[in-house]
């Protein structure tokens, strides 16, 4: 908006600008004036209000943990009795915490997971429902069906699934696996209770972007001789590159708040150890707030490399 | 922009800049006012003002709490006196409470409907889950909290007391003071002499047993250390789990490392080594450690971190474990005949110099919030200390004893008597590992390390990472 403003005014360095300036900017100049003070007034809230609430919730929150990140803190009493630290506060995540390094791992493992197991079913479930086949509609409310219950829920519905007693997994296999007190299978039992939730979230988003594909382009391939995987890899999915980027998106990000369903089951101990976990374990009542704080940087920066990279990337290929 | 600039922009029309930067100095000025605030409302708390120190006079004095819980009995009559004398001052006061497992809630209840019919006061209770309400209590203190709420004598208290997040209430405790003993006054007083809290009941940790089991199999109590691990390899060849045990919340193995090590190494030891004034790798932590892995772990039942402490309960209820070493709340998985057949033993003397007269006993009670005092609160404390208040609440969970002295322990069942015995018996009291130690040693770190070592069983690790982190955590 300013470039708009100002490029004219480059163009014509000096006000002095005789009845040959261009006509163009007059246009502009005269549009402003238009606008009424109440118009200005509402403008000025609409953006005003949001930016506000955004300054207010997520930008001071993100950079009070930086800045507490570096503190020795309880949280209880005046910002006076706050400790300043330096960097302390991290090399014991580094050092001396035996949590963090297998939290760090579980949180990886999870957006591994997630991302070549989980989300390529979603994609799978659309297209396969795309197709309308017969019950297609129920087939699409089972499946979504889990994505409107809460996390909290979900993880009572699949500890009673897992329990090792009288659990139904157990019960109908006559195993006796100890699946959320075995740290090293724990972490894999969370991790198809978060999926089957994850599934029908991303089926849902690509269907829809999947209706939205013109038909037409389908219908060409198909004249042209293409198989149906041709087809959905070579037209459908290079044509459905905004829906990709959100699905990536969703991914690395529903990966890296992964909480619920953990806290459910053992408040992330014994295996389950995930960074959110952490953070909430040294908040709570332990009061560690420049730990906690230092963890969430650390997750903020973890949680940031992927999507940066993936859109940059993907802005790239959009521009050439 | 100042004010009169906004006038003139307002006659004249603002340019979109002007508009912008309005919007600017509006969003600055407005925006002060959620970051101020925000700054003690996202806040959470924890502990670093109190110094450890404090742990050890808390729980030692509880020492002499016990002692006169025994001789309570005596003098039963006066209950109902205290009760009468609850004024009638009507209006309304709320409740924080955690007590929200099903039996300890309805006690509760009761408890706050002998309260409204007394003092014509309708109580508002508001239930937060047990786990949560810990998790948030800082947070809640600094909010909106109710007047009265559920709290832990000891560590725990002080540190909101230091912090001025709970008003002191020595006025209610005027009425109070001839009814507790010396030791749970000191417990319920905070660093500055001024007292905090009301206690309301305490609870022992013991090893418990069916006697029905023990009849039928012919077994005797083991008073000894070689008795208890002898009797552990017959049930175990009897077919037994000699120990139920369950660490999935973490928390449970907490008494059994408590009492191992105030038996080995005595209670003084345990109160220095939770003021972290003694190195968690120090040979005498090592050796309960392995005192731990070498005895008990071949007697405690498997995977016990992927169970909790109610699973592990209804196998000894189920006959399918010989004992459990819990607090007595264990006996809230226990009915009728079956709560009948329910008895306990105290953890028995590993070291004959250290004895075994030290008991972990945590005292729970209730606390007013900073500004909560009103007539109506000060009656409901009142009323929450009186004999009459405690029994009613212990009627509806016999799984606890009453902390007012005057109390008529002849309703007690065998279980509450005998706990009354313990406790009386015992030279000193701890409250539990993470009552005596700091919050942010206790759930962060002692939490995850002690499963680690259930897993692995490796002490030179256990201790290593213990020592490490409370060399980071005790530095303030």
């Amino acid at each position: 908006m300013s470039a708009d403003m100002t490029a004219p005014s480059l163009l014509t360095p000096d006000n002095s600008s005789g009845p040959a300036a261009p006509s163009r900017r007059d246009r502009k100049r005269g549009r402003i004036r238009h606008l009424t003070t109440a118009d200005k007034i509402i403008i000025g809230l609409m953006i005003g209000i949001p930016t506000l609430i955004e300054l207010a919730l997520v930008w001071f929150p993100a950079v009070a943990s930086i800045i507490l990140s570096f503190a020795r803190w309880n949280g209880v009493g005046s910002l006076s009795s706050i400790e300043w630290i330096g960097l302390t506060n991290y090399r014991n995540i580094f050092t001396i915490d035996p949590n963090f390094m297998p939290a760090l791992e579980h949180n990886l493992i999870w957006l591994l997971f997630l991302a070549f197991v989980a989300t390529p079913l979603g994609i799978l479930l659309a297209v396969m429902l795309d197709r309308e086949l017969a019950g297609s509609k129920i087939l699409q409310s089972i499946f979504f069906l889990p994505v409107m219950l809460s996390l909290a829920l979900v993880g009572v519905i699949w500890q009673l699934m897992f329990s090792p007693e009288n659990g139904f997994v157990n019960g109908v296999f006559g195993s006796n696996v100890d699946w959320f007190g075995n740290s090293s299978i724990n972490l894999w039992a969370a991790m198809i209770a978060a999926s089957w939730k994850h599934i029908g979230y991303i089926m849902i988003l690509y269907l829809a972007g999947l209706k939205g594909v013109d038909p037409a382009l389908k219908e060409a391939a198909a004249i042209d001789g293409a198989t149906a995987t041709q087809t959905f890899f070579r037209v459908v999915f290079p044509a459905m590159r905004p829906i990709n980027i959100v699905i990536v998106v969703i991914t690395v990000i529903e990966a890296l708040r992964a909480f619920d369903i953990v806290w459910i089951i053992n408040k992330g101990t014994n295996g389950l150890q995930l960074l959110s976990t952490l953070i909430v374990t040294n908040m709570g009542a332990a009061g560690r707030v420049g730990y906690s704080s230092a963890l969430a940087v650390i997750l903020l920066v973890v949680a940031l490399v992927p999507i940066v990279a993936y859109l940059s990337q993907a802005f790239k290929e959009e521009s050439r | 922009m100042t004010g009169s600039e906004f006038e003139d922009g307002l006659r004249k029309g603002f340019s979109r800049r002007q508009t912008l930067r309005l919007l600017g100095a509006g969003i600055l000025s407005a925006g002060a006012i959620p970051i101020l605030s925000a700054c003690t409302g996202t806040s959470s708390g924890g502990n670093t003002t109190t110094p450890a120190a404090g742990t050890t006079t808390a729980a030692a004095t509880t020492s002499a709490a016990a002692t006169d819980t025994a001789t309570a009995s005596a003098t039963g009559g006066s209950a109902t006196a205290s009760a009468s004398s609850i004024a009638n001052v009507g209006g309304t006061v709320s409740f924080g409470s955690n007590y929200s497992d099903e039996v300890p809630k309805k006690a509760v209840q009761a408890v706050m409907d002998a309260f409204t019919k007394a003092a014509g006061t309708t109580v508002n209770i508001n239930t937060v889950d047990h786990n949560s309400f810990q998790e948030n209590i800082s947070n809640y203190l600094q909010g909106s909290p109710d007047q009265v709420f559920t709290w832990f004598a000891g560590n725990r208290m002080k540190f909101f007391a230091a912090q001025g997040l709970v008003a002191p209430i020595d006025d209610i405790w005027a009425g109070l003071t001839d009814q507790y003993s010396e030791g749970y006054q000191k417990a319920s007083t905070g660093e500055d002499g001024k007292k905090y809290f009301v206690p309301f009941y305490n609870y022992p940790w013991a090893v418990f047993y069916r006697k029905s089991v023990f009849a039928d199999k012919g077994y005797t109590v083991p008073t000894t250390w070689e008795e208890f691990t002898t009797l552990g390899a017959k049930m175990k060849s009897d077919g037994l789990a000699p120990l139920a045990f369950a660490d999935k919340d973490g928390w449970p193995a907490f008494g059994t490392f408590d009492y191992l090590n105030m038996r080995i190494n005595g209670y003084d030891f345990h109160m220095e080594l939770m003021a972290h004034t003694v190195a968690w790798d120090d040979a005498k932590v090592k050796k309960v450690f392995q005192t731990w892995k070498d005895d008990l772990f071949p007697l405690q039942q498997e995977n016990p971190l992927g169970r909790t402490w109610q699973e592990a309960a209804q196998s000894l209820n189920k006959k399918e474990a010989g004992m459990f070493l819990l607090g007595m709340f264990v006996a809230q998985q226990f009915t009728g005949a079956d709560l009948d057949d329910l008895d306990f033993f105290a953890f028995p003397e590993i070291d004959s110099a250290i004895g075994a007269d030290a008991v972990e006993a945590p005292i729970d009670g209730f606390m007013v919030s900073a500004k909560g005092l009103n007539p109506q609160s000060t009656a409901l404390m009142s009323y929450l200390g009186s004999a009459d208040a405690q029994l009613t609440y212990l009627k509806s969970d016999a799984s606890n004893i009453a902390a007012n002295k005057t109390a008529d322990t002849s309703s007690y069942n065998p279980l509450q008597k005998k706990a009354v015995e313990l406790i009386g018996a015992a030279k000193s009291i701890s409250q539990f590992l993470d009552r005596d130690t700091r919050p942010d040693f206790a759930s962060p770190v002692a939490l995850p390390a002690f499963q680690q070592f259930i897993k692995d069983g490796d002490v030179d690790a256990v201790t290593k990472n213990l020592e490490d982190q409370a060399k980071a955590i005790f530095t303030s």
